[in-house]
């Protein structure tokens, strides 16, 4: 029997309605007993001063669930592993992370799935992955969603390519619906975006690249919605629909839309679009390169304020690690993505919370409960009795600058480096064991 | 927030030429002395100017004007210079923008004159060689050398400031003495007509040009020219302005000079584009300049596809400096070399 006691803590479960000072005692990687501070049971216990953890002043809360991650294992093994991101992961406060299929080979089959969820590959914090809805990610015919759940896979997506073609996504649809896993959609209107480098507009006609129209990302979210209405109505299941990375107002108002309609559609937002604009691409910096591209001041509010109001369900980084060799090219060459695990809850906190004024326990929500939720996953994002303990102990007032030199991740490929943040996090806990101190 | 962190230094070498949003009035000003006072030098005088500097070019796209003229404007101030095209090096291998750079550095290059088909290039190997760095065309970004030969070459036929200086400098009331400021080309209107969207040529030129006063009209149609082309003007200093005008006889009316672009099928990228229909609205022809008047000067960066954009009457005539702008090109080059590397003249 292993224990450990979190003690004196302020301690926030959105899924349970906590929001105050509580004492945790962790049992054998579950959670064993959680009380007001203070309190008989826990401090009774008395635990040696080695298996106990001062929280005094901090805020303790479920680990955070990042359901878009991609770490480059297998097969882009300079850019990223499993091990360095999920260290990265821990550094963040994160305690699961969901990996995305565009690895080399992509991973469109159990044997893939199983050698990735292996205990082998060294994961520091729990890995989940939704393997490719179509073989090879190309678009064409759909993986054996029954087998690859069975192995483990939390929903199906291209991310990096949108399921383009109507017949070929609502399949996916279905038999994803079928299996209650969601199809996770990045939404990208590929005729629209051909050699296309950044967000479409002003700034891209003065630095004379290719602009990625807003319609590119809401054309997908709508044909996208129009498929759900027609399979509920005609196949009798409810398909699920999760939109990647957010971008856009256009594309926020079809998903809340969608969601008064009464359909199952979820979304994320990444951080760099509620704190960044196209301007942060600046003279050709390819770390505020990614896709879906930052966007103009207008689309970054409409991300703020459907954070705000609830349209999106959660926070994801769509961490993409890339070698520097990789990003220091001409701006059109370079690949898309920047890292974010070890950005997000400073981010998130700083200009949701402090900036914009969000609650605590909803910004936590956002992060760990939210996208649990979304991807089915029980006994984790939240400090319930016997639930996995799954923590993460942070200084919420603690302001600090980011420096991307002492990442965890194998990549530096960040547009936050030196950049403030709010919240520092002390300790991440998974599964009962300490996985980062800080 | 909505910027990254960024130090407060340039990353760029000060004698680099990357942008011309990167020039001060006073900046243009200076260049624009520069090359008039090189080019009253004797040519043997000129010569030692840039004696035992080395200066290399590097070309990932075709280029005959530009090329030429920047290797003859070093070879002319006694530079040695090396040309290194994507064509006959290790680009063909894989080397990276980057490391090709770092090679030119060590061999010696204390400046580098790039032409690349992607836009932002020049930042690149700016920020990575540490070396100043001359954009001669980038992508559709921007070709900061042309506008400044464009503006050069505009001061000379108006007879404005700025320009050739024929005159001595013990008559300072003359024209072509006076240093270029933000009126210079007030009440000077300049249309740009034709591929702007694709034009790194218009970009430089909209981009300048009101910044020394002139009211610059870009003339196009939808598909070549989208509204967005109008934050170009956005944070001019300066007494001149921007505007979009879609008909071009209308545009000409108003017009002292108009620069006509080519359409570049290379990088037209799926826009369909009705040739004919293009001409009939956008051509210059002899009729459309003989209805604008001959006060009307004619431009053309080149290269020209005649019979698309111009026709030999309005490219060959008397209205027209094409040939002039290449002249220009090489004075202008000249100065460009001479600030990057620091030396004063």
């Amino acid at each position: 029997m292993s224990e450990m006691l979190i003690l004196g803590g302020h301690l926030i479960d959105p899924a349970q309605g906590i929001d105050g000072p509580r004492d945790l005692l962790v049992r054998d990687g579950r959670i064993a007993a959680v009380e007001v501070s203070g309190g008989p049971a826990a401090v009774a216990r008395s635990l040696p001063k080695e298996l106990q953890i001062d929280a005094a002043g901090l805020v303790v809360a479920p680990g955070l669930v990042d359901i878009h991650v991609h770490l480059r294992e297998p097969g882009q093994t300079w850019k990223e592993t499993i091990r360095t991101g999920t260290a990265a992961a821990a550094a963040g406060g994160f305690t699961t992370v969901v990996a995305m299929p565009n690895t080399t080979p992509v991973n469109d089959s159990v044997e893939t799935l199983a050698w990735m969820l292996a205990a082998e590959r060294g994961a520091a914090v729990k890995l989940l992955a939704m393997p490719a809805a179509t073989l090879g990610s190309m678009g064409r015919e759909i993986t054996d969603f029954r087998r690859l759940v069975e192995a483990g896979a939390v929903g199906f997506t291209d991310d990096g390519k949108p399921v383009l073609e109507d017949d070929v996504m609502r399949a996916a649809l279905v038999a994803a619906a079928e299996l209650g896993v969601p199809v996770s959609q990045h939404a990208e209107d590929t005729t629209l975006t051909g050699g296309c480098s950044m967000n479409a507009g002003r700034v891209a006609f003065r630095l004379g690249l290719r602009g990625m129209p807003a319609e590119a990302e809401s054309r997908i979210v709508e044909r996208d919605i129009r498929l759900l209405r027609e399979i509920e109505r005609t196949n009798g299941v409810r398909p699920h629909l999760h939109v990647q990375h957010v971008s856009t107002a256009k594309a926020l108002a079809a998903i809340r839309a969608a969601k008064a309609e009464g359909l199952h559609v979820t979304c994320e937002a990444a951080p760099h679009h509620f704190t960044l604009t196209e301007d942060a691409v600046g003279d050709y910096c390819t770390n505020a390169k990614m896709n879906p591209p930052l966007r103009a001041e207008s689309d970054r509010l409409a991300v703020v304020e459907a954070l705000l109001d609830g349209t999106v369900d959660c926070i994801a980084t769509d961490h993409a690690p890339h070698a520097s060799h990789e990003k220091e090219v001409e701006f059109e060459r370079a690949p898309n993505g920047i890292t974010g695990l070890e950005t997000a809850l400073g981010l998130a906190l700083r200009v949701l919370h402090r900036e914009r004024g969000m609650p605590l326990a909803r910004v936590m929500a956002l992060m760990s409960a939210q996208p649990a939720e979304v991807i089915g996953l029980r006994e984790r994002g939240t400090l319930q009795l016997g639930s996995y303990a799954d923590v993460v102990i942070f200084d919420a007032g603690a302001e600090w600058n980011y420096a991307a030199r002492e990442s965890r991740s194998r990549s530096k490929n960040t547009p936050f480096d030196g950049a403030a943040l709010l919240g520092r996090v002390r300790a991440t806990i998974c599964e009962g064991r300490v996985v980062y101190r800080g | 927030m909505s910027k990254p962190a960024a130090s407060d230094a340039s990353p760029y070498e000060c004698g680099s030429l990357l942008t011309v949003e990167h020039l001060s009035v006073a900046d243009v000003a200076e260049i624009l002395a520069t090359t008039a006072r090189l080019e009253r030098m004797a040519a043997a005088e000129r010569a030692r100017v840039l004696v035992g500097r080395t200066i290399a070019l590097l070309f990932y796209e075709s280029s005959t004007r530009t090329r030429t003229s920047f290797e003859l404007a070093a070879k002319s101030l006694g530079a040695t210079t090396t040309l290194v095209s994507d064509k006959s090096s290790s680009i063909e291998k894989g080397e990276s923008l980057k490391d090709t750079g770092l090679t030119l550095r060590a061999l010696g290059a204390e400046a580098i004159v790039l032409r690349h088909a992607a836009s932002g290039a020049p930042f690149l190997l700016a920020r990575a060689t540490g070396l100043p760095v001359l954009n001669a065309g980038d992508g559709m970004h921007q070709h900061p050398s042309q506008a400044l030969l464009d503006l050069r070459t505009i001061l000379t036929r108006l007879e404005l400031g700025g320009g050739t200086s024929q005159v001595s400098e013990s008559r300072p009331g003359a024209p072509g003495s006076e240093a270029v400021h933000a009126k210079t080309l007030g009440g000077v209107t300049v249309v740009i007509a034709g591929d702007i969207l694709h034009s790194r040529v218009a970009r430089s030129n909209a981009m300048l040009l009101p910044r020394v006063g002139a009211r610059v009209v870009l003339c196009g149609p939808e598909e070549l020219l989208p509204e967005e082309a109008l934050g170009l003007g956005a944070g001019i200093e300066g007494a001149g302005s921007l505007e979009i005008e879609r008909d071009f006889d209308r545009a000409l009316r108003r017009a002292d000079v108009v620069m006509m672009l080519r359409i570049q099928r290379e990088r037209l990228a799926g826009v369909a584009l009705d040739l004919t229909e293009y001409c009939a609205r956008y051509q210059l022809t002899g009729e459309r300049l003989a209805a604008a008047g001959p006060q009307l000067l004619v431009m053309h960066p080149g290269p020209m596809i005649r019979g698309l954009e111009i026709t030999d009457d309005a490219a060959d005539g008397p209205q027209s400096a094409i040939e002039e702008q290449v002249a220009h090109g090489l004075a202008v080059r000249r100065a460009l070399l001479v600030r990057a590397l620091g030396v004063r003249v």
